[in-house]
């Protein structure tokens, strides 16, 4: 399999990439959705506390994106609640996913932080928040230390179509172009911001023509095409790393699930959502290629699936017998000096406030 | 040695620190070529260039966002405000992202954001604030204000060598008002430690910035007008509070007068009023009072300023009641 390489003539940078590097495309598509139906599982069982993340029909534009980075020159990503494939891709792994949201005490915050809201610089990835388009300005701090420092590293930033209406994205972006920042900014276009549709986020038609309002180059391209955002990633990432500043890329794609899985989409039109699971699946559309134009064999791609049902389960078994969260470990770590806060007067000495930790049935929360 | 301003101190601890680490750089607008709106960072592009010494677009929550995402990568920004009332532009970098990163994603975040506070200077509404009560709120954040040039020179020193983000106020009122003869070589002030500013026996004042003197002349006619022998307390830093001096000028004097310019309702003196309360009420022989700016926005024309902001004569009264009780 190793000497395997794609037919098509060298024409875009896809064609670059071995065939062993476009299955591995397809792995982590296939991962990053068995791993999101696992939580559903583990959602419905009670056994993830708070809201649960989906972002089927999303895995192309997170997959082939963060797959155009190179790890070993240290470019960092930071992912939005939609990039679970992004941060596989970049070296999270699904045991880490699952702890997070059974919020475990040996998950990789300890309890800190919801789903996929972690990060790891060693490996490339910046934990995100809440605050939607705050990430921006803050990947524009860490790719504008890789320029003070002369470093050929490049930062990956994904935003909604949502966050383009806030006044992070716009300061982010205008402060990492004046720097010329080696950024690529991502906006994945879904549709949808929880439930409001694009039409009543902006009056602009396509995001991408955005990027004129801070003179860096703004293209589109269809980003439930894994290899057409691979494509469009690597050029803006190898243009950012040859020095030439920020670019934005819109990925158009379509949110299939809710905003998460307590929303029951009341408002999105019917037929919608059907059609595009139907026609513009991304894990469909990727495995007629893989089947048809590259002559990857069914098997192939069955052992596959295999393979990633079979690290999902080990990953849930594991993360079944990790420990909860140690109370007092919530006085930790809020300063580097001092390391720990002092507990309450009325808390000293108590390790647990309550005898049984309730477990709301309401927002974000599966109740049956 | 000559004296230098409070101003000249602060310049000072930027050119050393710079000096000393290669990873400390400076943001904000009008900062570089400028000199800074107050030119306290005057001469710093000359020395150390563009790269270092960062012109940025009118972007309090871009560039704030900016510092962060450099400061997890092993930088040590100091970003100016270039007036401290426009930092609520970036309250929210600075409160759910920057405070929280450590905690909740064991990122560091060793940056300085400073800027000239306060008022008794004509600055109207909007360049005269002390909004560092919005920020004593937030955990993960520390603050300090200094009162005098070299614990000017020796916090933002200090601050900058912090690992963790530390809000740095500079008092616009003692800029050039004040001058002393800073200690010589590497002057640092460790953050968290209150200095008595004036000894005393009979009621305490204890207040942070530029009513430090306003309460240090309040003292002095105290004593010469009253007898009274008044300590005077400069907090130094707000976050974390030292509570072992404040306990201790309890203890000694047993009558507390807080003094801040800011604004009564949840201000810093509510907040040591409690910790008092709680840990050393038997030790009172009067209730805890306070001298601060009334609650409304503060106002341009002198006679408004100066009937909204705390006076001598309001500290020197409050305090022959106090120690009447």
């Amino acid at each position: 399999m190793a000497t395997r390489t794609a037919s098509r003539a060298p024409s875009r940078p896809s064609d670059a990439l071995s065939l062993e590097q476009k299955v591995e495309l397809y792995y982590w598509m296939r991962l990053t959705r068995s791993l999101e139906e696992r939580l559903v599982n583990l959602y419905r069982q009670t056994k993830v506390v708070g809201g649960l993340f989906r972002s089927l029909g999303q895995e192309a534009d997170a997959v082939g994106s963060a797959f155009a980075l190179d790890r070993s020159a240290g470019d960092i990503l930071s992912p939005l609640i939609r990039n679970l494939g992004s941060m596989l891709v970049q070296g999270a792994k699904p045991l880490e996913i699952i702890r997070q949201y059974m919020a475990k005490g040996d998950s990789p915050t300890r309890g800190r932080e919801l789903n996929i809201h972690f990060g790891d610089t060693e490996r490339g990835f910046v934990g995100q928040i809440s605050h939607l388009g705050d990430m921006i300005p803050v990947m524009a701090g860490v790719t504008l230390s890789f320029k003070m420092r002369g470093e050929k590293r490049v930062g990956l930033v994904y935003v909604g179509d949502g966050a383009t209406s806030t006044g992070a994205f716009h300061e982010g972006i205008n402060f990492a172009a004046v720097q010329r920042c080696p950024l690529v900014v991502i906006v994945e276009n879904n549709g949808y911001a929880y439930s409001t549709p694009n039409t009543k986020q902006s009056a602009v038609k396509e995001f991408k023509d955005k990027a004129m309002a801070y003179g860096i180059p703004g293209v589109r391209a269809d980003g439930n095409d894994v290899l057409a955002t691979y494509d469009v990633t690597h050029d803006a990432v190898a243009r950012a790393r040859r020095g030439e500043g920020v670019s934005l890329i819109e990925l158009m794609t379509y949110r299939r699930k809710g905003h998460a899985e307590h929303d029951n989409q009341s408002y999105v039109p019917e037929g919608e959502i059907a059609r595009w699971e139907q026609t513009n699946d991304p894990i469909d559309r990727y495995v007629r290629v893989l089947l048809t134009e590259l002559q990857v064999e069914k098997k192939e791609l069955e052992a596959i699936d295999a393979r990633v049902a079979r690290e999902i389960d080990e990953a849930t078994d594991l993360a079944e017998q990790s420990p909860a969260a140690e109370p007092t470990d919530a006085l930790n770590g809020v300063y580097a000096n001092p390391a720990s806060m002092d507990p309450l007067w009325y808390r000293t000495g108590v390790r647990s406030a309550v005898e049984k930790h309730e477990r709301p049935a309401s927002w974000g929360t599966y109740n049956g | 040695m000559a004296e230098v301003t409070y101003l000249e101190a602060i310049r000072e601890a930027l050119f050393e620190e710079m000096e000393r680490d290669p990873n400390v750089f400076c943001m904000g607008e009008d900062i570089g070529a400028y000199g800074g709106a107050f030119k306290v960072t005057d001469g710093l592009l000359a020395k150390y260039g563009e790269q270092r010494v960062i012109d940025t677009p009118i972007s309090e929550a871009g560039f704030v966002g900016a510092a962060a995402g450099a400061s997890h990568m092993g930088m040590r920004p100091v970003v100016e405000m270039q007036f401290i009332d426009f930092i609520s532009c970036a309250y929210d970098m600075l409160t759910n992202y920057i405070a929280t990163a450590r905690y909740r994603a064991f990122l560091p975040c060793p940056l300085v954001v400073r800027g000239p506070s306060g008022g008794y200077v004509r600055g109207g509404p909007f360049h005269s604030q002390n909004p560092e009560a919005a920020f004593l709120h937030t955990p993960g954040l520390k603050i300090v204000y200094p009162a005098t040039a070299s614990d000017a020179k020796g916090l933002l020193k200090a601050a900058i060598r912090d690992d963790d983000p530390v809000l740095f106020f500079e008092h616009k009122y003692l800029y050039r008002r004040i001058k002393e003869q800073l200690p010589s070589g590497d002057h640092v002030v460790p953050i968290g430690k209150a200095r008595v500013a004036r000894e005393g026996t009979d009621l305490s004042i204890i207040t942070y910035a530029a009513t430090v003197w306003k309460a240090l002349e309040a003292a002095e006619q105290l004593e010469k007008e009253d007898g009274l022998s008044v300590e005077v307390l400069d907090l130094r830093t707000l976050l974390p509070m030292d509570d072992e001096a404040i306990i201790a000028t309890v203890k000694k004097t047993n009558r507390v007068l807080i003094v801040h310019e800011d604004t009564r309702t949840g201000g810093v003196a509510g907040e040591i009023t409690a910790r008092i309360n709680e840990t050393a009420f038997e030790w009172l022989d009067a209730p805890i009072l306070r001298v601060t700016a009334a609650d409304v926005p503060l106002p341009f024309a002198p006679p408004l300023e100066d009937y909204v902001l705390p006076q001598v004569t309001d500290i020197v009264s409050v305090a022959r009641r106090l120690a009447a009780y």
